[in-house]
């Protein structure tokens, strides 16, 4: 197996364990990378040539998938994701300008993960808290209401 | 089945239930365009990705015009295909297609040939109004047998479907959305690193000048311009019963004379046959095929079954998808690495000259022949058996550039010793020809006895696989014949998993037909009657040759009397056999 430790052999063993689940394997490709995605974080090469041997299809396939939605990552996400939702209600209440001020305090765009692996910024859709509009989320821990100048304040909390 | 009855520009036609309005309007000749639309009846290929809407019709009754390749015919339709509003839409989308299109039909090797272009002359279109974003430009990936120039790609994915649901090998996918959107391998990984066997049926099919062949027909000019080289070259069967459809012929015209005298006036020095050396590979894999029947027969059973190694794209497709039988398949090299081993070894000693003054050029219908000459293995101190490979296509458009029309040449013969064949060695061509070619020998040499009848017809046609006994005398020897790589790949299942039928010996093409169907042959434009009339060419070629059978040809038998000593002897063992090894690529 890998060399990289986040590609442990224990997740391996999860993925595996969950597609053992799944009845009929045709069609549910998305399903599994989705699973892939949640328990490795991203997906590398290694975790999209494993499904596509599992669910025989072609690794092509997998990667055409992969590369089709915005969702999947082939990098690794950094220590702290920070994940801002770029839905209409968020971008007309100023989404964009936050998107800068966290682009500016970590030197990173959408997709990337920070050289010292700390930070990666993702971009999602609509996340259902319109109602906090403009909102992001640092791991699991949501900030909503927000300006550009709060930004540095809430990195800095995770530096 | 049920049919139904629809007018299409005032023509009252009826068809099966089933049908597209597009075929509705082919069968009363009422021509729509199309451009990612492909059928391949023959080889169950069909590309309904509807994407490009050039196909569209007006239906009445419906507001929106309708793509009448992927819309069902209904009955009491009522279609105009030729209406002001259809010619408008059909402009628009050629020129959304040209604005993201580079144009460079100039230098484009498709150019002539590109049904893009085609679409652009049959329309009139003189300028482009739409101006887009910048044009999308990809890396240009360059492999020994094809070239992926993928701003040139208009997305039919004509090219993903062949290689995936025909050929199963899984090479091409879609990848990224929107502007970025094209089609690519694996982590967009050059081809040459991926499981793509180089059959070249993506190239066959595409379009546009987005998938092409690596030409070489500048080197072969360059080879051929040196006078310090001598140039052999090698024609393989598939090609004389096509290249002249390049020249106006009927398909299935036979021009073998004429190609041998283009030849010649190109200043090749000696124009030798694939077909000698389609002989010699059957008295290798023939003797090979007896030994292992005769350990088959003493009860070691994984003695079998065989398989026919001669296309390189299917030893390819072995070698990264099936590992668990890397053992089974025929270790005789093809014949065109035979003819290049014993060209720069026993011809090169005949002319008493070194090997590295010899250039040997093969004419292959094939891609997969280029990179298979490339491979490392088939070389000696790093100069290799076979120097340059042409295309069908390559050579004709050389004649071409020479200034000959290939139908007003006297013919000729091929130069000896190396041009003598027989009628086994031309079915080589043909899906079913290799196996029928070892079986005409096998039954001999093993039974002592002469064949009652010459042709197998039960080795022969279309269907992708097919299973027939061939009595050997008493032992009744189970054949199994595929082509097309996913025909391959359920004959090769079915032989892992416990090989019910009990088939004893296996041919496998890689592509659709063999290799009058290679994808260096002239295009078929998605025409499947041409390959089953260059398919009759082959047998009737075969049933004109004096001599039928390869262990008769004498100029082979002169070769293991006067070089080789015997059949998978020292020697051959030496130049005519090779080995295998799985690739584990993605
Ligand atoms: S490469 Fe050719 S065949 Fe493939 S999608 Fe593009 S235009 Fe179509
Ligand atoms: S050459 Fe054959 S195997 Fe390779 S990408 Fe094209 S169709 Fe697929
Ligand atoms: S648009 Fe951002 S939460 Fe709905
Ligand atoms: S040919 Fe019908 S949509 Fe392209």
């Amino acid at each position: 197996m890998s060399v990289k430790t986040d590609l442990t052999e224990t997740k391996f063993n999860e993925l595996e364990a969950y597609m053992e689940t799944i009845p009929v394997k045709k069609g549910e490709l998305i399903r599994v990378l989705h699973k892939a995605q949640g328990i490795f974080g991203y997906l590398p090469e290694e975790v999209q040539k494993y499904v596509a041997k599992k669910m025989n299809v072609s690794t092509a396939k997998v990667f055409g998938v992969v590369s089709f939605y915005s969702y999947f990552t082939m990098k690794p996400k950094g220590e702290h994701d920070i994940a801002i939702c770029l839905g209409t209600a968020c971008y007309v209440r100023g989404a964009e300008k936050i998107l800068d001020a966290i682009k500016r305090e970590t030197g990173i765009e959408v997709g990337e993960t920070s050289a010292d692996g700390k930070f990666s910024i993702t971009g999602l859709r609509c996340v259902g808290a319109c109602g906090l509009a403009p909102v992001v989320m640092v791991n699991d821990k949501v900030y909503g209401r927000l300006t550009a100048d709060m930004i540095k304040g809430i990195i800095d909390n995770y530096r | 089945m049920s049919d139904i009855k629809l007018t299409i520009d005032g023509k009252v036609v009826s068809v099966p239930m089933g049908s597209t309005v597009l075929e509705a309007a082919r069968k009363v000749d009422v021509h729509i365009p199309t451009l990612c639309h492909l059928d391949l009846h023959d080889t169950k290929m069909v590309n309904q990705a509807a994407s490009c809407r050039i196909c569209v019709v007006e239906i009445d009754g419906r507001r929106n015009l309708a793509p009448s390749c992927a819309t069902p015919a209904l009955d009491g339709m009522v279609i105009k295909t030729n209406t002001i509003r259809v010619l408008d839409a059909r402009k628009t989308v050629l020129e959304l297609l040209l604005s993201d299109h580079p144009k460079e039909c100039l230098t484009c090797a498709k150019s002539g040939e590109c049904e893009l272009q085609g679409l652009a002359e049959s329309f009139g279109v003189r300028e482009i109004n739409i101006t887009g974003k910048a044009q999308s430009t990809y890396r240009k990936d360059v492999t020994t047998s094809l070239i992926r120039d993928m701003d040139k790609c208009v997305m039919c994915r004509r090219c993903e479907t062949m290689c995936n649901k025909v050929q199963t090998v899984g090479a091409l996918s879609a990848i990224n959305r929107g502007f970025e959107a094209v089609v690519s391998a694996a982590f967009d990984l050059p081809m040459g690193e991926t499981v793509c066997t180089h059959c070249g049926q993506c190239v066959a099919v595409c379009p546009t000048g987005a998938l092409t062949e690596n030409d070489a027909t500048w080197k072969v000019v360059e080879a051929l311009a040196d006078p310090e080289k001598v140039v052999v070259v090698q024609t393989a069967p598939a090609v004389r019963v096509a290249i002249g459809e390049e020249f106006g012929q009927d398909p299935g015209t036979t021009v073998t004379g004429q190609m041998v005298t283009a030849l010649r006036n190109l200043g090749f020095d000696h124009v030798f046959d694939t077909d000698f050396a389609a002989d010699l590979t059957i008295l290798e894999e023939g003797t090979e095929l007896l030994q292992r029947l005769g350990k088959f027969l003493a009860g070691e059973k994984e003695a079998l079954p065989i398989l026919t190694s001669c296309c390189p794209a299917w030893v390819n497709f072995i070698e990264s998808q099936f590992p668990e039988l890397i053992h089974i398949p025929s270790t005789a090299k093809s014949p065109q690495q035979m003819f290049g081993s014993i060209a720069k070894s026993y011809y090169a000693d005949i002319l008493d000259i070194p090997r590295e003054k010899m250039v040997v050029v093969s004419i292959m219908p094939c891609l997969a022949k280029k990179y298979e000459a490339s491979r490392e293995e088939f070389a000696v101190n790093g100069n290799s058996d076979v120097d340059l490979v042409l295309s069908t296509r390559e050579l004709a458009n050389l004649i071409q550039r020479s200034n000959m029309n290939l139908m007003d040449l006297e013919k000729s013969e091929f130069d000896q010793p190396m041009g003598a064949s027989t009628g086994a060695a031309v079915i080589f061509g043909t899906t079913g020809g290799v196996i029928e070619a070892a079986v005409r020998t096998a039954y001999e040499v093993h039974t002592g006895k002469e064949l009652p009848k010459i042709d197998f017809e039960e080795l022969r046609g279309f269907e992708g696989v097919r299973v027939a006994g061939v009595d050997m005398d008493g032992f009744m020897l189970n054949i199994g014949i595929a082509h097309g790589l996913g025909n391959a790949r359920a004959l090769l299942e079915e032989v892992r998993d416990g090989n019910p039928r009990n088939i004893h010996a296996i041919e496998v093409m890689a592509c659709p037909g063999g290799c009058i169907g290679g994808a260096g042959q002239p295009f078929h434009h998605g025409d499947g009657s041409i390959l089953k009339k260059r398919q009759s060419a082959i047998y009737q070629v075969d049933r004109e040759m004096p001599i039928r059978k390869s262990h008769e040809n004498p100029a082979i038998t002169e070769l293991y009397e006067k070089y080789l000593g015997k059949p998978c002897g020292h020697l051959s063992h030496q130049l005519l056999h090779t080995e295998y090894a799985v690739k584990d690529k993605v």
